[in-house]
């Protein structure tokens, strides 16, 4: 496949994320502060994003599996997963949060562990979409072509 | 050391040709009738000498001179002095110029590692030099003020503490303050209020982030000195509106510095320019 097929390819996929929600105006932005000297901007930031909910997931199900929940301590949590999927643009995963903060408040344990659970599986599809969005870029690039810059006209 | 009026002052200089350095020669005599030096017969001297001599009678004050008439050398020296502060002053909007175009330095304050990077990078673009921190007390840390209150008040010695306080901002500029609201420990309101209450970094502008749109929370933050409160999350627009703040707090620093420059100017040159005129005034 050559270079312009492969960035054809990368721009349909982009817009498919959007489309479908799982991407929001905040990843354009953070597309628009990478640049040649910060050209893993976004690639950084977003393992940022893997690494720190990777764990707040785990932190959240052995929260949610004590005898007695500590229902601040699970906002506490959600709050900050709230935070980083969207400061990444990660919209889905924002909305679960926003959602799963709700049942917090109400302490409604049985409600919150399905929050957990909606979460998670919009986490894992949204890692999946960008690990394929990268191997893409990384693909292009390899064969000595550019990113393709994305614009918010769609 | 006898008067000779000005307009009769000529050098003659033995088997040189005439040159356009003795016009300067008679104007900068004419200056300083009661120097000796002008009145000298330079022959003696080499060539390649004398025609220096010609276009720099300062030099030659120092040089052909054992000891130069103290008036003279004074009169240089002020006259040297003065030309240099004219010239400083009517230049100052190039100095102005270069101070505004000095780097900023911005304070970010999050206890989020990926909004840490996220802010860095959008003040990084914005050609701000950064120093981004994971807490309240850290901030305070890096300032130079202390974590706790108390120890602010109960200080016996107020002149250390400000000293400490004065020595420490001479180390670490700072001339903005962002920080995210929702932190751990110290919340980004606290540490406004304790910046806002410090006499040496009340004048730092301070802007509040948060991920929460709560009315409530935004005006206490605006009425409590906050010059901004963004939304998360921060755009290159919200970062652009920072740049105000900061000209502003520049502007307040120079006109100090300017102030302070003119007051030094007015007790310096009266004193030098009223000896030079005496000396004129003898003849």
């Amino acid at each position: 496949m050559e270079v312009g097929q492969m960035q054809g390819r990368l721009v349909d996929y982009t817009k498919s994320l959007f489309m479908e929600g799982f991407l929001d105006g905040q990843f354009l932005q953070l597309q628009q502060l990478q640049d040649e000297s910060n050209p893993d901007f976004v690639v950084e930031v977003v393992s940022l994003f893997f690494d720190d909910s990777e764990k707040l997931l785990n932190d959240l199900t052995m929260a949610l599996d004590q005898k007695n929940v500590d229902f601040k301590k699970v906002d506490a949590h959600v709050h900050q997963l709230k935070g980083s999927s969207s400061s990444i643009g990660a919209q889905r995963v924002k909305n679960a949060c926003i959602a799963f903060r709700n049942f917090c408040e109400e302490q409604n344990i049985e409600a919150c562990l399905g929050c957990l659970q909606q979460v998670k599986q919009e986490y894992y599809l949204v890692k999946n979409k960008l690990e394929t969005l990268f191997r893409l870029e990384r693909q292009i690039v390899a064969a000595g072509g550019s990113i393709p810059l994305m614009e918010m006209g769609f | 050391m006898e008067n000779t009026p000005p307009s009769l002052l000529v050098v003659q200089f033995k088997n040189q040709p005439r040159r356009s350095g003795r016009f300067w020669m008679k104007s900068a005599g004419s200056c300083f009738p009661n120097c000796q030096i002008f009145q000298k017969d330079f022959a003696h001297l080499p060539y390649m000498a004398n025609h220096l001599k010609l276009t720099s009678p300062f030099l030659l004050s120092l040089h052909s001179h054992p000891h130069p008439h103290p008036t003279t050398f004074f009169c240089f020296t002020s006259f040297f002095f003065v030309f240099v502060l004219c010239f400083v002053e009517s230049h100052l909007y190039l100095v102005m110029g270069m101070v505004t175009e000095a780097q900023f330095h911005v304070l970010a304050v999050d206890d989020s590692l990926i909004d840490r990077t996220l802010i860095e990078r959008l003040l990084k673009t914005s050609s701000y030099h950064v120093t981004a921190v994971d807490s309240g007390s850290k901030a305070l840390e890096f300032l130079g003020l202390n974590s706790s209150h108390e120890d602010e008040q109960r200080n016996p010695s107020p002149a250390s503490v400000s000293l400490d306080e004065d020595q420490h901002q001479q180390d670490v500029e700072v001339n903005l303050i962002i920080t995210d609201y929702c932190m751990p420990g110290m919340t980004g309101y606290d540490l406004l209020r304790r910046i806002k209450g410090s006499s040496s970094f009340k004048d730092i502008p301070v802007v509040i982030m948060s991920s929460e749109n709560i009315p409530s929370r935004i005006s206490r933050c605006l009425e409590d000195g906050a010059e901004e409160f963004f939304l998360k999350p921060v755009q290159l627009s919200d970062v652009n509106k920072l740049r105000p703040h900061l000209m502003k707090g520049r502007s307040k620093e120079m006109q100090q510095n300017i102030n302070k420059r003119k007051g030094m100017e007015e007790i310096l040159i009266p004193d030098r320019t009223r000896t030079r005129y005496n000396e004129l005034e003898v003849v």
